[in-house]
């Protein structure tokens, strides 16, 4: 399609390698913020949540970037944008949840719980605003999605682990709980700078 | 005067962001200058008083069992209004909250005081309510960008603040300083509260405002959940 952004395989490297590490989007764009102090307290718990994550970005970025070139912006309804997306990531959710408990019980014991959740994450609705408003053409929007929910994931994990040595330590009364993890959390996002350069001097 | 309480109800002793704790995303991401803040702030204060009035005006109307995606196209609705009048009216604004703008639909104080206040009362406490919760937003986000800017780029609305020009911590900008600084200040609101403001609450998914549409979720699970 005309005027949007089409990337080779290296751009696209860079993009998936950027999602991850630079922009990350709990610890750089404080986005599903909620889930992430909320959801991390154990591994397993943190891992189902963001395998739900990675999946449900994904699915509805493929969902949302054609209805938003070739339903809407033909029709000169770009701005029905908020209000179309937040409802068709709303109905995906219901129906992944619907699909996965008939047919992958299995699978739904393990992610299910976390997927109402997912909702009124604003990492979704997040991912698939910002595909469109960068102009991504549909593999640089699901390669960042990807790299979205990877950042997301990543950051959950180190958090949970950081969770479970945090717990043996006492911290000052009027810090104990919500404050000290947001301290630890604005300890590991100072880590994540590091790797800003990294990433273009590695492919550039 | 009981309405005076709802109001001052929202602006201190249930404060969203630090004493509730919601809408973190939001408070962390545009606290970086104390006019985006002023500015996100009256957005979302719009829209949730909006959205509160239509709510409870309509709360008898709405099925119980599809409340939850009613509200987010009421709520989508008014955000979408906002939106278009930022873009409108500000368009420097808009270039400066950017993504959080859109984002206000997914707000968890919006839903929140969807579900647990204007479900339940009359349009005119609902009102109030939405009035009180946006201004104590607005507040909350005001502390925080005003140390953020004042302590990061050494400015106050964007004027250079004499003298301290050349003792930036600039890092204060940026996201690390944003957790930190809400960090202190839930501390600081436990200690002048002795503890008892945030305790109270419940942290973890219990105080979630989609707790009670997700009935999928563990009911023990939440109860350990809810102990951190």
């Amino acid at each position: 399609m005309v005027g949007l952004l089409h990337l080779d395989f290296k751009g696209l490297v860079i993009l998936l390698m950027s999602a991850v590490f630079v922009n990350n989007y709990v610890l750089q764009k404080f986005l599903g913020i909620c889930s992430f102090l909320g959801v991390s307290k154990k591994l397993d718990q943190a891992t189902g949540m963001s395998l739900a994550v990675i999946f449900v970005m994904m699915l509805s970025t493929a969902v949302t970037w054609p209805i938003q070139y070739y339903l809407l912006n033909p029709h000169g309804l770009g701005y029905m944008q908020t209000i179309v997306f937040i409802l068709v990531i709303a109905a995906l959710v219901q129906l992944v949840e619907i699909v996965l408990k008939k047919y992958i019980p299995a699978l739904h014991s393990a992610m299910g719980i976390y997927l109402p959740l997912i909702t009124t994450n604003c990492a979704v609705l997040a991912v698939t605003i910002l595909n469109v408003d960068k102009q991504y053409d549909f593999l640089a929007s699901m390669v960042n999605s990807l790299g979205s929910g990877l950042g997301y994931f990543l950051a959950m994990v180190m958090f949970a682990g950081i969770r479970s040595r945090m717990e043996g330590g006492e911290a000052p009364k009027s810090f104990e709980g919500l404050p000290i993890l947001l301290v630890a959390a604005s300890i590991v996002s100072v880590s994540f700078f590091g790797f800003a350069g990294v990433i273009e001097n590695l492919f550039g | 005067m009981k309405k005076l309480g709802i109001l001052i109800n929202g602006i201190l002793k249930e404060n969203p962001v630090l004493v509730l704790i919601l809408g973190t995303c939001p408070t962390l991401a545009v606290s970086t200058q104390a006019s985006n803040a002023i500015g996100m702030g009256l957005a979302a204060t719009a829209v949730l008083v909006c959205s509160n009035i239509a709510i409870s005006a309509l709360r008898k109307a709405i099925p119980d069992n599809v409340r939850i995606p009613c509200y987010i196209v009421l709520i989508a609705g008014f955000v979408t209004i906002v939106e278009m009048l930022v873009k409108a009216y500000a368009p420097a604004l808009n270039e400066r909250l950017g993504i959080y703008l859109p984002l206000i639909v997914v707000n968890c104080i919006i839903l929140g005081r969807a579900e647990m206040y204007a479900n339940k009362n009359t349009v005119w406490d609902s009102t109030l309510d939405g009035i009180g919760m946006g201004l104590g937003f607005t507040l909350a986000l005001f502390v925080m960008a005003s140390i953020r800017e004042i302590l990061g780029s050494g400015t106050f609305f964007g004027n250079a603040i004499p003298g301290l020009a050349n003792y930036n911590i600039s890092i204060m900008t940026l996201a690390p300083g944003g957790f930190f600084v809400y960090g202190c200040m839930i501390a600081v609101v436990n200690k002048l509260s002795h503890g008892k403001a945030i305790k109270k609450k419940e942290f973890g998914c219990m105080g979630c405002p989609s707790a009670t549409a997700c009935g999928k979720l563990n009911q023990a699970d939440c109860e350990k959940e809810s102990e951190a």
